[in-house]
């Protein structure tokens, strides 16, 4: 699995009633009885936990050393041993582990800004202009969506061995670009940010449709992009298989396949253990930090970008 | 234009595409906004699965990587068919169709059951509970396998040794229970994700209908299941569509979980056959053809999906 689906819509009924329904619902009828707020909340916490116990448990894993990993509970403390694994991590072949996330930033940062403006800009055209083969065309684009990525990904590296391409940046960075799903998204976010008059009130006054994209359509759709951004960010970051089949060069690996090769030489030198667990929560931070930090943007992005 | 992208669907891969550049009104201009993306599409898409599709009608007597050309003859669909004969790739398939059957019931059915939950009036500090079940979908899917690997590993693991002590002696790393070990991750990373979705569409019921049926002395639990639940169904099918998908992705989780036992062949589900085809058996006419039977999969399953779901929504 991976990639793919950021999905929206929504069903068929008037849009932005956002969060305050919330609000105003729960003092028409806010008492449902404690044992039903017993239930519902308590249900609640158990479904939180078990997203959230994995993750804690390799914040706690990663301040241990190989030794306390095994002998102690895994939600005790042994010694802590966090900045010695860090420091492993970072000694490890000539600080390597730093050139992955390096590379990962890179390949995904190209493949969220490039990759989604390339994605707004075909979006953005299949809802305002008229063109001859409109609908076939974003055919293609529903088609891109249908396709699971790693499918392609095989035929790609046989085509890119043959011009030569594997084993460079290029390879990765490509395909990162095409999001057909983007343009999907693209194309429902410009029909319900960007009002069609203000364009034609920008024509009137003389401005191009290129300037009135970049200098209108563009910051409207600012939260769409933000969100497509977003998730092609993701997407990219959690991208294995791609990088996996076309880079033999460990100077390129992006962080995911990095740790795996790890993850192989722990099997039979368990003190590659906590470096896999410590070099796994360094290679999550970054995107637990783009989540929360752009949490007002992908929640409206999801909320107002959900149109039928 | 409801649920406009699942229903029109695959035409045909037909491989003429070209933007149109004149005519209409504002043609050249939409070309301008075009071209980047059908080029960055041509080159990751259309041209991988044309090469592909040739490839695959061609067998090399001589395997190797990139200098076999010698002898490459024409073998029709003799390709899909070993691939199709092959009972590791079959076996693949069925393996994948039992993980949907697991996966998709325990994961769609979470998630609506989530999702109820937080839209119930009684439900408190919604804010914090998005982000605490999204927060599974910002842990890449390699990170996500390793730390499940190691909470299925005896001697590091809690879980293991709390069920231990319970008495249960349970190794989810064996033949039987890696199946569902991976469901279980694959549930893991998707089900907040689309807790967030089907909250969204839940919070656009509109409130009068919920209001009325109060009045009408429907309880909380009506109200959700035959109010609630019927209006999510659109969002629902689309969770379907990009699920099914998805699924036939299957190949990270795998590889990475195949790392810590041998209860995970090389060729456990179709996508891993592919690869090891490419890259430990040489044989990239093979790989190519299961490359594309994988991909006619995905588009006919989403095809019956599509079908199925607007059917459903005229009804």
């Amino acid at each position: 699995m991976s990639t793919k689906t950021l999905p929206a819509f929504r069903t068929n009924t008037p849009r932005t009633m956002p969060r305050k329904p919330a609000q105003r619902q729960d003092t028409v009828a806010g008492h449902g009885g404690f044992a039903s707020k017993l239930t519902v909340n308590g249900l609640l916490v158990v479904g939180a936990l078990y997203m959230v116990v994995p993750v804690l448990w390799l914040l706690f894993a990663s301040t241990k050393n190989a030794a306390d990993l095994y002998g102690t509970s895994a939600y005790a403390l042994g010694n802590f041993a966090l900045f010695e694994n860090i420091a492993a991590v970072a000694a490890q072949d000539g600080g390597v582990f730093f050139r992955w996330m390096a590379n990962s930033i890179l390949y995904a940062g190209v493949g969220a800004v490039l990759g989604s403006l390339i994605s707004v800009m075909a979006g953005y055209a299949f809802d305002k202009f008229n063109f001859r083969w409109k609908d076939s065309l974003f055919g293609f684009v529903l088609v891109g969506v249908l396709i699971p990525n790693t499918a392609t990904v095989l035929p790609m590296y046989l085509l890119a061995s043959v011009v030569g391409m594997t084993n460079t940046i290029w390879a990765v960075l490509i395909p990162v670009l095409c999001n057909p799903f983007g343009v999907y998204l693209a194309r429902v976010y410009a029909s319900s940010y960007v009002p069609s008059e203000t364009l034609e009130a920008a024509r009137v006054d003389g401005a191009g449709p290129i300037r009135s994209f970049f200098a209108l359509g563009l910051p409207m759709m600012m939260p769409g992009y933000i969100t497509i951004a977003l998730f092609q960010f993701v997407g990219v970051w959690n991208n294995f298989m791609l990088p996996l089949v076309m880079l033999q060069d460990e100077q390129l690996l992006p962080v995911s396949v990095g740790i795996s090769i790890w993850q192989g030489y722990a099997v039979p030198q368990p003190e590659f253990v906590p470096m896999v667990i410590t070099g796994s929560l360094l290679s999550i931070i970054p995107l637990l930090v783009a989540f929360i930090m752009l949490q007002r943007f992908w929640k409206s992005g999801l909320t107002t970008g959900a149109v039928k | 234009m409801a649920t406009q992208a699942p229903t029109a669907v695959p035409q045909p891969a037909a491989p003429q595409r070209r933007r149109s550049t004149a005519s209409g009104t504002g043609g050249r201009t939409a070309a301008l906004f075009l071209v980047p993306f059908f080029a960055v599409f041509a080159i990751a898409m259309v041209a991988p699965v044309i090469y592909a599709i040739v490839l695959s009608f061609y067998a090399q007597q001589k395997s190797g990587l990139g200098f076999g050309e010698a002898k490459t003859s024409f073998v029709g669909f003799e390709n899909y068919l070993q691939v199709l004969e092959s009972e590791s790739f079959v076996t693949g398939i069925a393996r994948l169709g039992l993980y949907c059957a697991i996966y998709i019931p325990c994961m769609v059915g979470g998630a609506v059951v989530f999702a109820l939950l937080l839209d119930a009036t009684v439900a408190r500090a919604r804010k914090l509970f998005q982000l605490l079940v999204f927060l599974p979908h910002a842990v890449p899917g390699v990170i996500a396998a390793l730390i499940w690997a190691y909470l299925y590993t005896p001697g590091i693991s809690p879980v293991v040794q709390a069920l231990q002590g319970g008495g249960i002696q349970v190794n989810f790393l064996d033949a039987h229970m890696v199946l569902p070990a991976i469901v279980n991750i694959g549930v893991w990373e998707w089900t907040g994700y689309n807790v967030i979705i089907l909250f969204t569409a839940l919070q656009a019921v509109p409130r009068e209908i919920l209001e009325a049926a109060r009045v009408d002395g429907a309880g909380e639990i009506r109200a959700a299941l035959s109010i609630k639940f019927p209006l999510i169904l659109p969002a629902l099918s689309v969770i379907m569509l990009f699920t099914i998908i998805g699924t036939l992705q299957l190949f990270t989780e795998p590889s990475i979980i195949a790392k810590a036992t041998p209860s995970i062949t090389s060729t456990w589900v179709p996508n891993m056959w592919a690869y090891d085809a490419a890259f430990i058996r040489h044989n990239l006419n093979q790989a190519a053809a299961a490359s594309i039977i994988i991909a006619a999969l995905a588009a006919f399953l989403s095809l019956v999906v599509t079908r199925f779901s607007s059917r459903m929504n005229k009804s």
